[in-house]
């Protein structure tokens, strides 16, 4: 694979211009106008929310979208060549080739049925003519290059036995097998957990620089276009509205728009004070073990540890925040607190007493005080009840003594408190966007007057710009109403603004706990450096 | 692996149990051995005597669960249930009504029903997949919508209305093949072409509009359009890429039916006038004869129970992320 | 005149009720109006639906029976009233007589003479062999030759009145719908077409038999139509019985677990490891036997077969509930798991309450595309029943009997084909048009469950 020059840095690989993409029933714009330029060597990062149409342009320039949308104007030029005029043929020895694609989410991205080496191979069957051991060899190297340990061995494994970040290297290898000018990729870290995160967005960098690559970066992540682009382009309901490169960007962001996506960086420098010490919630060495069976007879051979001997106190008015990545146990541990999961050890005080496993009945008047919102606003609704009824189902399961009409004026009072209006209770959750429906599952745990409300998640499906006011709003009702809150997060870069203690949790255990500015500017524990270390920070 | 097919095969074991309880409730208790008695009898020849005799000459003379007359085990063995329930584990099926030997007749009419219902399960899966595949290479198109509107024709009509009409329009209209009869020796073939002919043509509709279903939720998975952007052609992305995903439902889902082949086709056998084993259900149901019925059930049930276990041993076998364990 | 509630009619007017009552429910909740709106917004759906709809009206006006009081004979004068031993239906009425005009044996459609030969004597006095004339064929006709002619007057007679009535049916339509958005056009034509081809049948079947009559001389085109009725009750009065052991069991398993879970799938696994058709078939025939040995239970025949027919809807919902169950047990695991029930469980709702208001609403889009799947599945496994000697008495017309009936009239020469296609015709239509419209329904609650049907046989 020499025959192919890597261009001199800085020229121009490709050209995107007034790009227009339209649904193809009802005609609606949903990529208006859109140009840019990919220089070799350079990294070009496309930032937006979901739905600005971002994913759709850079399937456009592969001509790959899906039959519902169309491209109503412009041209993709690569040496001179307009990609949308090539024949369809033509087109296929363009991808793969010339311009490559890596997508979000490696484990589906990849065939389940054929190993990762077949699935190199087949992109190098198809453009060149290496063949059989060659071959294979080729892939090996290729794995070696993207960073696979044991390259050989793992040629014959399928996706699933890769972890997360070695599948989406895989993907890398796969774009990258027939030394492409373009590569196009496509929320390549969103899927990952942090740690795992800057490992293959370094990756990327490394090889943009030695393979003299134009790379479009498509993200939401603010922190990726600090951390790996040079240019940035802002995307907002199918338009580019600004484009600087990524110094100006962050200096001097032109639109308000681009300054909402900044400001919901973190800001590392100022914390919140320690709050009130009157401990609220204690747990005590609390354990949570889920039984693993083998054998004939099913018998229980050993123990998932999802929460092994966690100890920490929450005071009223104070925020927890429990960190970790994905399979860490903070949702259990979440749970557990609400007694939806069983306590094999330790103990969870409440105001003093004990309510590990206590009984149905028994919790009643505690369930009034511990309230929880969940991750997924859409799925934590029921798609059949009306909003109105959704807020109102704890009041009446718990029997706060509210007539029919008090409980209708509760109901407004909440919906104005979390900025949504009386009429909204009438309303269905499918009528709702994400960040409102976060905000009633707000006024949904409110709606009993709780102590503490455990937040699992709360702002990690919604988009940031929405995230910053969804946080806002949890901080004025704590400082309005003296609520505690533990705040289940895997990022790190809420907790700032946010938290008062932070816990850090690694495997079940919490490995490291104290105040947020001390585990945030001294961490002891070398994993909660880690952590802190692919936070991208604004300085 | 070892350990996961000795405990589905245990399990095995109390479905059965529970299959006996059934039948036997239904065939002893819901509807007494008098009952049975009087209506083999015929309304005119029943008095107690008959009654008593035929029950004697069956073996249904005898108390239901317990015999207290007889001592030692033979309290529990010298039953009704014992002899016509628990016998069956042992795959003895002992005499039908009429007084034939039931295990004998269901290992010779066995074979006949295979010779018809392996073919017709081959090729009927065979051709499904293939007009599936084409209808796929046009979706979106008229072609398309076309024929899922054909397949859904033809899974609206009786599968009676196949048997009468390939009777009639092949051997009756064209005289290609006779229209019914078995032999074993010579030309077995001819026999043969037209029930599975009809077989296949009647699980076309279902089938491939089934297949097709499978292969379009395969071709809006991630990973084709990995492919088109690797630049595969439309066609090597149809056969590399989702026919070998598509596979595993498709087999996963037919290999339950793998087993039961044994017992053939009710409705094909009688009309083509197979000497199978579901021309021999039929015969029962209509001459009321409840032994040969309560056996067909048990070896039923073992079969499904068998096309389970292959099931799940076939998912490993098809898909790399499937273990048992 | 006195009114005969059969078992059955009392079952299908109390379903109809139900399920009235049960879409008045839904109406307020947005999201299922709006996928139903779907569905009948395209023209498939609203033809489907209309062709369903008349199915379900013939049906329930064949539902309404009675018996008809019989005049005193000539010179009895009493107080007391005797009612005819025949149940008749407001439908047989409807369709003015074509039940009761028997002929001696077969006869080909719109034939004037009898399909076989028989001793006649002529004119003259002579023993002839020939084709005797029909009883209720023709009988107007001065010159046999005139048919053709008779027919075509006839026709467009009556295609002027089916024209006329359709008109006066649309057109009050036509002004309530103005401004609509559904395809209400393509419903009309269905309608249109229905009409006109009722008044057309039932004008000329009394002069001649439009689809022949069989062996027993019975009018050909109305035993099909009577088929009606045994087929849409039958499809839903099995699913009926169905859903409430499928819904319970099936969602306790997933909603509890543990061993409650243990036990419901122990029983499905069970069910459904037995040949369905085995199951049904001996059931029916311990049932046969049950009615042989009690003949005094029933007062007229028609209740027996009635007692029959609900015994063989019972078994078949008794057996088949295994598929759904398991779907159901599914779904509500996944539910359990969803934010919104552990959300309930965080405010102490009670199982009942969840169950009731965020379980159950939750897995109707599948009861609801099961219905209607099984509904065809239904029609077309009472036809094979019938033919293995376990489906409907005898003497209630179904199509199955009829199928039956007919299989070895093909061999003949000439062919006796109409009965076959009389029977062919109006299944195909109802399971045709079920099984696109279960395509709709599914489309639009449920794009990606792949629900294999509940009765295999």
């Amino acid at each position: 694979m020499t025959e192919h020059e890597n261009k001199p840095p800085g020229s121009l690989c490709m050209q995107v211009q007034d790009l227009t993409v339209v649904a193809a029933e009802s005609g609606e714009t949903i990529v208006n106008a859109v140009s840019f330029e990919l220089k070799a060597g350079h990294i070009f990062a496309l930032v937006g929310e979901s739905g600005s149409g971002k994913s759709v342009t850079s399937l456009a320039a592969m001509r790959l979208l899906p039959d519902a949308l169309k491209i109503r104007a412009g041209s993709v030029t690569m040496d001179g060549q307009d990609l949308f005029a090539l024949s369809e043929a033509n087109m296929q020895a363009v991808r793969g080739r010339r311009v490559a694609m890596i997508f979000q989410n490696a484990m589906t991205a990849l065939n389940p049925v054929q190993t990762v080496g077949r699935q190199v191979a087949e992109t190098l069957k198809l453009h060149t003519r290496l063949r059989g051991k060659a071959l294979r060899e080729r892939v090996i190297t290729l794995f070696t290059e993207v960073g696979i340990p044991d390259p050989g061995q793992r040629f014959d494994f399928f996706p699933h036995q890769l972890s997360g970040g070695q599948q989406q290297r895989v993907m890398i290898a796969m774009a990258l097998a027939c030394e492409p000018d373009v590569l196009i990729a496509d929320e390549p870290t969103t899927a990952l957990d942090v740690t795992i995160q800057e490992q293959v967005l370094n990756l990327i960098m490394n090889l943009t620089r030695s393979r003299q690559l134009a790379v479009l970066l498509i993200t939401h992540d603010m922190g990726v276009v600090k951390y790996a682009a040079d240019e940035v382009a802002v995307m907002y309901r199918g338009e580019l509205i600004e484009r600087a490169t990524v110094d100006d960007f962050f200096h001097n962001p032109q639109q308000a728009y681009s300054k909402r996506l900044i400001d919901a960086l973190p800001d590392l420098r100022h914390f919140r004070e320690a709050a009130a010490q009157r401990p609220l919630l204690e747990l005590d060495n609390v354990k949570v073990h889920f039984p693993i069976r083998k054998g004939l007879l099913q018998r229980v051979v050993d123990h998932t540890r999802a929460v092994d001997g966690v100890s920490l106190k929450i005071g009223r008015g104070e925020t927890f925040a429990l960190v970790g990545e994905s399979g860490s146990g903070k949702s259990t541990l979440g749970r557990a607190i609400l007694n939806l999961e069983d306590i094999v050890g330790g103990e969870v005080r409440f105001e003093g007493n004990a309510i590990q496993n206590i009984g149905r009945k028994a919790m009643l008047p505690y369930r009034k005080k511990i309230q929880v919102i969940f991750q997924n606003p859409f799925s934590s609704m029921n798609p059949r009840m009306a909003v109105g009824d959704i807020i109102a189902e704890g009041m009446i399961s718990l029997d706060l003594g509210l007539s029919e009409s008090e409980r209708e004026q509760t109901i407004t009072a909440l919906l104005e408190r979390v900025q949504l209006t009386a009429g909204h209770a009438r309303r269905y959750p499918h009528e709702f966007s994400g960040g409102q429906l976060q905000r009633v599952a707000i006024a949904r745990a409110l709606a009993v007057n709780p102590e503490l409300i455990i937040c699992d998640e709360p702002t990690s499906a919604l988009d940031v710009s929405i995230r910053a006011e969804v946080l806002e709003l949890l901080g004025q009702l704590q400082r309005e109403f003296g609520v505690s809150y533990l705040f289940i997060t895997h990022d790190l870069s809420i907790v700032p603004t946010l938290a008062h203690q932070v816990g850090v949790m690694q495997h079940g255990k919490l490995v490291e706990q104290g105040t947020a500015e001390q585990i945030l500017t001294a961490p002891q524990h070398p994993y909660t450096r880690a952590l802190l270390a692919s936070v991208p920070r604004l300085d | 692996m070892f350990a996961y097919i000795v405990r589905r095969l245990l399990y095995a074991i109390p479905i059965l149990i529970g299959v006996n309880l059934l039948t036997f409730t239904l065939f002893f208790v819901v509807n007494s051995p008098d009952d049975m008695a009087a209506s083999q009898l015929g309304e005119k020849y029943v008095t107690p005597e008959a009654i008593t005799n035929w029950k004697r000459k069956h073996g249904y003379d005898k108390p239901l669960f317990i015999n207290p007359e007889a001592g030692g085990v033979t309290q529990l063995t010298d039953t009704i249930f014992f002899n016509k329930s628990v016998r069956l584990f042992a795959f003895d099926f002992g005499r039908s009504e009429s007084g034939r030997d039931i295990t004998t007749d269901v290992a010779t009419r066995m074979w006949p029903s295979l010779a018809v219902a392996l073919p017709t399960f081959l090729v009927g899966i065979w051709v499904n997949i293939c007009v599936a595949l084409m209808v796929v290479m046009f979706h979106g198109t008229r072609l398309d919508r076309g024929a899922v509107f054909l397949f859904v024709a033809l899974m609206s009509i009786s599968y009676l209305f196949y048997i009468i009409g390939g009777q009639f329009l092949v051997a009756k209209t064209w005289r290609l093949v006779p229209i019914s009869g078995f032999h074993t020796e010579g030309q077995v073939w001819k026999f043969l072409i037209l029930p599975v002919l009809v077989g296949v043509v009647a699980g076309i509709g279902a089938g491939a509009r089934w297949y097709r279903t499978l292969f379009l939720e395969e071709a809006n998975q991630d990973y084709v359009r990995t492919a088109r952007a690797k630049g595969c052609s439309e066609l090597s992305i149809l056969f590399q890429h989702i026919l070998p995903n598509a596979m595993i439902p498709i087999l996963t889902g037919v290999v339950v039916l793998i087993p039961s082949l044994f017992m053939g086709s009710l409705l094909i056998e009688s009309f083509f006038g197979i000497p199978g084993l579901g021309s021999y259900m039929l015969d029962a149901i209509k001459s009321q004869d409840f032994a040969i019925v309560r056996t067909m059930v048990f070896i039923g049930s073992v079969l499904y129970i068998f096309g389970l276990i292959l099931t799940d041993i076939s998912y490993t076998w098809a898909d790399p992320r499937v273990r048992l364990s | 005149m006195k009114p005969v509630i059969l078992w059955s009619d009392a079952l299908i007017y109390l379903l109809v009720i139900s399920l009235a009552f049960f879409f008045y429910r839904l109406r307020k909740d947005p999201q299922i109006r709006e996928r139903w709106s779907q569905v009948f917004s395209s023209s498939l759906g609203m033809v489907t639906f209309t062709v369903i709809a008349t199915y379900i009206l013939i049906a329930l006006l064949d539902s309404l029976h009675f018996r008809e009081a019989l005049e005193n004979p000539e010179g009895v004068v009493g107080q007391e009233v005797f009612y005819d031993n025949k149940v008749t239906s407001v439908f047989d009425v409807l369709t003015g007589g074509m039940g009761d005009r028997f002929e001696r044996t077969y006869s080909a459609p719109f034939a004037l003479q009898s399909f076989e030969k028989e001793n006649l004597q002529d004119a003259a006095g002579n023993d002839i062999r020939d084709y005797p004339p029909l009883r209720h064929a023709g009988q107007h006709l001065d010159d046999p030759d005139e048919r053709g002619m008779d027919i075509a007057v006839k026709s467009v007679t009556a295609l002027f009145w089916g024209a006329l009535l359709s008109l006066l049916v649309i057109g009050p339509q036509w002004l309530l719908t103005r401004g609509s958005r559904y395809p209400w056009r393509a419903s009309w034509l269905v309608q249109g077409i229905v009409l006109c081809t009722g008044v057309w049948m039932v004008s000329i079947s009394r002069y001649y038999h439009i689809l022949g009559t069989d062996l027993g001389g019975t009018d050909v085109l109305f035993q099909s139509l009577k088929g009606i009725r045994t087929g849409v009750l039958l499809g839903t009065l099995a699913t009926l019985i169905m859903l409430p052991i499928a819904i319970t069991l099936g969602v306790m398993a997933g909603y509890f677990k543990g061993w409650v879970d243990d036990v419901v799938q122990y029983l499905y696994t069970t069910m459904s490891s037995i040949p369905g058709i085995l199951l049904i078939a001996a059931s029916v025939l311990l049932f046969q036997v049950y009615i042989d040995l009690n003949p005094d239970f029933f007062t007229i025949g028609m209740e027996k077969a009635d007692a029959k027919f609900i015994a063989l809807c019972f078994i078949l919902g008794v057996t088949s509930w295994a598929t759904l169950c398991r779907l159901i047990r599914a779904e509500t695991l996944k539910i359990s798991q969803l934010g919104y029930v552990q959300a309930a469980h965080a405010f102490g709702v009670s199982h009942t309450r969840i169950l009731a208001r965020h379980v159950l609403p939750n897995v109707v889009h599948i009861i609801l595309i099961t219905f209607v799947l099984d509904f065809s599945a239904l029609v077309l496994a009472e036809a094979v029943l019938s033919y293995i000697g376990v489906g409907v008495d005898p003497s209630m017309g179904s199509w199955g009997n009829m199928i039956n009936g007919a299989r070895s009239e093909l061999s003949r020469e000439p062919t006796i084909w109409w009965t076959l296609t009389g029977a062919f015709f109006f299944m195909f239509t109802l399971v045709l048009a079920a099984n696109l419209f279960s395509d709709q329904v599914r489309d639009a609650f449920d794009p990606r469950v792949s629900l294999p049907s509940a009765v295999e046989l």
